[in-house]
């Protein structure tokens, strides 16, 4: 990212995109009956991008997400995550290749928050405590937290130092694909703003690619270099945020252009880096 | 910028000193990342390495970074560490690996000192134990005090009582406890009329095993046996029940909705109870006394015909109103002590646990405890 021998290194190390899906159908048995979610979902996520999934209730972003940690298994198709197929990622070792911040944190509650954040390294069983609670306590200053919450349980938390909390559970092992499931939900908008910076800084520090799903339009335009449309049972639209908006299409033209949107439109002129 | 590292061959963290024309000389290559770190070998490689260098410092040695083919946070925390918290003399670094490094170095801080336990906390631990007892003693009371006032609202008008709820109850803890109850009872009859054959027999005192095994299991086996099932069955899903209610904020919906706890949660499991309990306790009592009698026809060929002719004198009438009226008195219990651990779990998973053992460990210390008070208490009736 900032030196062009480093670059070269990247791009040698991966091969393709780091998400790709093809062809994705899936399907749940709800009440005997058969209801399909996706249908011919094509997506392909390229690195260091920030990409926001965007659908109406029930659309099947989450599904997605799910379907893109491995949780969910396809009713047809491929889905590709960093060289791999999706249903191998979950296996020992996932936390160095994927992060995902669910959206209510998901927090151990039997542990501390620094317990929460060391988990996954303390699992390796391998690197010696001192070392492991100095890099979790790294985490947690990273992600905008004093060192004095280290030992509180997550019942003690507000909800947005519970995101914080798992946003730096999810990159103790500095993976490079990050999901987030609605990262503002639930936030007073000081904290919503304070998360974005926070995951725009994370994103350029780190070279993250980023997936979140969202229905918070200001955090859309923040932070997205490219917007996905999830409506019809398939992607029916993806690219640069002002290519979205141009699409012609009922559900872009209420979520997007209705009297929400247009409040958040006048964000895309403040802020510049999302177009 | 940091991403995956190539194949397992190349992404072997190593380190070397080079000596000779370049002394002096720290070269690390590899990939130092928190994944291929945490392999056993690479680890003791790194590890000793960086032992060794840092045994014997030498401020003026030179650390060349830029062969690493990767180097994230928990390399250079390593790294760092081995450093002794600063940097060294000359580093040679790509950017963002300098950028890695100082991340890191800006938030190495001291751990923040853990609460530690003396001994003045210790005693104070104890006075707070003595107050949780008392606690969980005045909650008991109150609960109970509740499902009076429940019960006389409930006489006042019963057609709007929570009739579903407990119809509900009845059946998940009533009829899908029969199975269980049946075949745990019969079994224990087997058991003891087999045992007990053995030692009248010795005596010539055949016929009495209907006096013996009639007034136990009557009296006191068939209550107590049914009473510790249910208990360890439904008391336990009571608990988690309300345990989960309260961690997904669905009692303080109800709150909020100005709807009475006690009316809708708690009675109606406590009628459920109060009604399955003796119906369940006579179950048992029944599926014990068959697996006697058939054992008692096997072992000491009294017939059943005998046996159950036999029975209406050896056991009068009054122990059977004991058992009930003694099964009706732990079914409520049971369904007390549930909901009183259930409503008072914290919102976490280890709570939601402890809730639900302490529910199960009490109700059966107190059914047990109750059923020696009815023991002395009755001691004349029946006997």
């Amino acid at each position: 990212m900032s030196s062009a021998a480093n670059d070269v290194t990247s791009e040698v190390a991966i091969p393709g995109n780091v998400v790709e899906i093809r062809k994705l159908w899936s399907m749940f048995q709800v009440a005997g009956r058969e209801i399909v979610v996706h249908k011919d979902l094509d997506l392909t996520i390229e690195r260091g991008e920030l990409v926001s999934l965007v659908g109406g209730s029930g659309s099947g972003k989450t599904v997605m997400l799910r379907t893109i940690l491995g949780l969910e298994v396809p009713a047809r198709g491929t889905v590709t995550v960093l060289g791999k197929p999706a249903e191998h990622l979950s296996d020992a070792g996932a936390a160095s290749r994927v992060g995902m911040l669910f959206q209510h944190g998901a927090l151990f509650s039997a542990f501390s928050v620094l317990d929460n954040i060391a988990f996954p390294l303390r699992e390796l069983r391998t690197f010696p405590d001192d070392l492991v609670r100095d890099a979790a306590l790294v985490k947690l200053q990273m992600v905008g937290l004093d060192t004095v919450h280290a030992h509180k349980m997550p019942a003690d938390l507000s909800g947005g130092m519970i995101k914080r909390v798992a946003l730096a559970r999810a990159l103790i092992m500095d993976p490079p694909l990050l999901l987030l499931d609605e990262p503002t939900a639930g936030l007073d908008p000081d904290s919503a703003d304070a998360f974005c910076a926070l995951i725009r800084s994370l994103h350029r520090e780190l070279g993250l690619t980023v997936v979140m799903v969202t229905h918070d339009l200001d955090t859309l335009f923040e932070l997205s270099t490219r917007v996905a449309v999830l409506a019809d049972k398939h992607m029916i639209v993806h690219g640069a945020p002002k290519d979205v908006i141009a699409f012609p299409h009922p559900f872009i033209h209420d979520f997007f252009l209705g009297e929400r949107g247009q409040r958040a439109m006048e964000l895309l002129r403040e802020y510049p880096f999302a177009v | 910028m940091p991403a995956e590292c190539r194949s397992a061959d190349e992404t072997r963290p190593r380190i070397s000193s080079l000596n000779g024309t370049e002394s002096g000389v720290v070269k690390l290559d590899g990939c130092w990342s928190a994944a291929a770190l945490a392999q056993p070998q690479a680890w003791n490689h790194v590890h000793g390495a960086l032992a060794k260098l840092t045994g014997t410092p030498d401020r003026s040695r030179r650390w060349d970074l830029l062969a690493l083919e990767r180097l994230d946070h928990i390399g250079a925390q390593l790294l760092w560490n081995a450093w002794g918290r600063q940097w060294p003399a000359e580093v040679l670094a790509l950017k963002a690996q300098r950028a890695t490094i100082e991340r890191v170095a800006r938030y190495s801080v001291g751990p923040p000192p853990p609460q530690r336990r003396i001994a003045w906390q210790g005693f104070l631990g104890l006075g707070e134990w003595v107050h949780q007892v008392a606690e969980h003693a005045r909650d008991l009371i109150r609960l109970v005090g509740q499902l009076m006032i429940d019960c006389a609202r409930l006489l006042r008008s019963p057609r709007n009582g929570p009739w579903r709820d407990v119809s509900g109850n009845l059946y998940r803890i009533g009829a899908t406890a029969l199975p269980i109850t049946a075949l745990v009872g019969f079994l224990i009859g087997v058991v003891l009329a087999y045992l007990m054959s053995q030692q009248l027999h010795k005596f010539g005192a055949d016929a009495f095993i209907v006096d013996v095994l009639g007034m136990a299991l009557i009296r006191e086996l068939g209550p107590v046996l049914a009473a510790i099932l249910i208990a360890g069955r439904s008391g336990s899903a009571i608990t988690a029940q309300i345990g989960v209610m309260q961690v997904t904020e669905e009692l303080d919906a109800m709150r909020v909705m100005g709807i009475a706890q006690g009316y809708r949660l708690v009675m109606p499991r406590a009628l459920a109870m109060a009604i399955a309990m003796p119906l369940i306790s006579v179950w048992t009592t029944l599926s014990a006394l068959l697996g006697g009698v058939l054992t008692a026809d096997l072992a000491m060929s009294i017939s059943p015909a005998y046996f159950l002719s036999a029975l209406p004198s050896a056991v009068e009438a009054s122990n059977l109103a004991l058992a009930v009226g003694k099964s009706m008195v732990f079914g409520v219990l049971i369904a007390l002590i549930g909901c009183h651990y259930g409503l008072r779990v914290k919102p976490n998973t280890e709570s939601l646990g402890q809730g639900t053992t302490a529910s199960v460990v009490t109700s059966i210390t107190v059914v047990i405890l109750v059923d020696a008070l009815f023991a002395v208490v009755f001691k004349d009736v029946g006997i």
